[in-house]
């Protein structure tokens, strides 16, 4: 089980948060001006990051915050938490970390 | 290749076992291929086999990162059944049963097909409804279904409880006979050899680690043994699909997540058929070695770890031993984790790219074991004619575009 810390709450079990799935899906500024091709884009595909992920969880239990993570998904191991608002931390898409 | 039968036994019998021949050949790579399948599973190495079978094309590499088979396909719980909702589903998933029935004949190798019929529990009024619906448009379908109140359940299964204080209650359950289990190696194993025999190179320990293209087509892969050239790949990689259509600038609608399963020690015969339920994330069968094989639900995060987590396994046990008390002193010997390749409606996708050349068959999520021969059959048709079968033609990716989605998750569930 994963050993999160919410940026409000701390450290705390996995089962009490919900996922999200990939971070930083922005929303179509326009979107009576898309394709279906761009709407396809934005509604289904995926990254699918092998390596240093950014995704979303929600502390679903506690304090009902969304935030985000950036997680190894090789490795499992957490590297950064950091809320919706603040820009990803660098860390290097490809091939674990 | 020797064809096997009780007089090839008799024959080894007589010298001690010693003289069986290698099931198939490990040649080092050739420099160029009119087909290359990236993914020894059992998906890619069937569609290798009917590429050379059917459409008669010999000059195959099958390229696997470690061994063949070693992937989800010898992680699955084996469960193999037709009964999917909608038309396009039943059609593939039922093409796939009706290969299965002949399988074992066709490629000479026991894959030790067992339909046992497998139930699929309801628990609410919800459950029941949607049951009796996908009986019903099962058989318009040409696909062998029943329907089972709780009595009936009870009777096909004695060892289920269905008491009505039981926290999840039996109200029910589909019932597919022609449903069942299969041995997971031997399909791998099945397929490998008699893909060899028609001149398929199979490759193991040959990592896929780039994808070579010029003018939007493919000419070839790279790979930890060197550049192989193709003008045709057809990526069949399950828990990798994303990462390998990564490799040509293709994004996919993939999430790839962690599902685990676990046996038990073994036992006597307890239980003579498939019991699933999507509901509570249970499903088991017996293994003929006696123990108990069972499958949890996918983690919730993606993952690339081929391991889980306790609290999924620790929520499957819980509804496992509601359903079947005698479980309670059971004790279980290994858990592992297999990741797999979901789509948002739960269905596969088999066909071409954006890339010319570039050919996907992924997505099967939790449930593709069943559709192995089905898989290959399809994807090799696609991969011959540059044209998908009428069985796969509605599995393109551009259904994303279209919004044609074909939504199994009530079929396919967690479970398959
Ligand atoms: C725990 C569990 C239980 C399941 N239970 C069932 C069930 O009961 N019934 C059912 O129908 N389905 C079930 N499934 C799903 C089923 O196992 C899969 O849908 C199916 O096996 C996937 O196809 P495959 O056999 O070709 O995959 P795999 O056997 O995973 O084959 C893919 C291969 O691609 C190789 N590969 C990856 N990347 C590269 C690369 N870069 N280069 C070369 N090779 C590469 C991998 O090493 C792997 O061998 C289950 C899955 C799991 C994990
Ligand atoms: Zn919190």
């Amino acid at each position: 089980m994963l050993h999160i810390s919410c940026p409000w709450c701390g450290p705390r079990a996995e089962t009490e948060f919900r996922y999200g799935g990939e971070a930083h899906i922005a929303r179509p500024q326009k979107p009576d001006e898309l394709d279906d091709q761009q709407w396809a884009d934005f509604l289904f595909m995926r990254t699918n990051t092998k390596g240093a992920f950014a995704e979303r969880w929600y502390h679903s239990h506690g304090c009902r915050q969304w935030f985000n993570v950036i997680r190894n998904t090789v490795s499992h191991q957490i590297l950064a938490v950091y809320k919706t608002d603040e820009k990803r931390p660098d860390f290097p898409i490809k091939g674990g970390v | 290749m020797t064809k096997y039968s009780i007089f090839t036994i008799a024959r080894n019998a007589l010298t001690g076992h010693k003289n069986w021949p290698r099931q198939w050949r490990s040649p080092e790579p050739a420099k160029d291929y009119e087909v290359i399948i990236v993914g020894g599973g059992g998906h890619g190495l069937a569609t290798a086999y009917y590429l050379a079978k059917e459409h008669g094309v010999r000059n195959i590499a099958v390229l696997e990162k470690g061994w063949f088979g070693g992937g989800n396909t010898a992680r699955n719980t084996t469960i193999v059944r037709s009964n999917y909702l909608w038309d396009e589903s039943a059609a593939i998933y039922e093409k796939s049963l009706q290969l299965w029935e002949g399988l074992s004949q066709d490629i000479n190798y026991n894959v030790m097909l067992s339909q046992r019929g497998v139930l699929n529990l309801a628990h609410s009024l919800g459950d029941v409804r949607e049951g009796v619906r996908r009986v019903n448009a099962n058989r318009l379908n040409g696909v062998d279904a029943e329907w089972l109140d709780a009595e009936a359940v009870k009777e096909f299964c004695p060892i289920i409880n269905i008491s009505k204080d039981a926290r999840h209650p039996v109200l029910g359950a589909t019932l597919q006979r022609r449903g069942g289990v299969a041995r997971h190696d031997s399909v791998a194993w099945g397929f490998a050899r008699a893909a060899d025999s028609l001149g398929v190179d199979i490759i193991q320990n040959c990592e896929v680690t780039g994808i070579h293209q010029e003018n939007g087509r493919v000419v070839g892969v790279e790979t930890t043994k060197g550049t192989i050239k193709s003008k045709k790949i057809g990526l069949v990689a399950a828990g990798h699909s994303s990462v390998l259509a990564q490799m040509a600038g293709v994004r996919l609608p993939i999430d790839s997540h962690p599902l685990q399963a676990l046996v038990s020690e073994p036992i006597k015969p307890v239980i003579d058929c498939v019991v699933m339920s999507g509901a509570v994330h249970v499903y088991v069968s017996q293994s003929d070695k006696g123990e108990l094989v069972m499958g949890a639900g996918i983690d919730s995060y993606n993952s690339y770890a081929q391991r889980g987590s306790f609290h999924v396994i620790e929520h499957q046990l819980g509804a496992c031993l509601e359903l079947f008390p005698i479980f309670s002193r059971v004790r279980m010997m290994r858990s592992w984790g297999g990741i797999v390749d979901t789509c948002p409606d739960a269905s596969p996708i088999i066909g071409k790219t954006p890339v010319e050349g570039l050919y996907v068959n992924a997505g099967w999520g939790t449930g593709g074991f069943k559709a192995t021969p089905g898989s290959g059959w399809c994807f090799a048709h696609t991969l011959a004619t540059e044209q998908p079968h009428p069985l796969n033609a509605p599995f393109s990716l551009d259904r994303f575009t279209t919004g044609a989605l074909i939504d199994e998750h009530g079929a396919a569930g967690v479970a398959h």
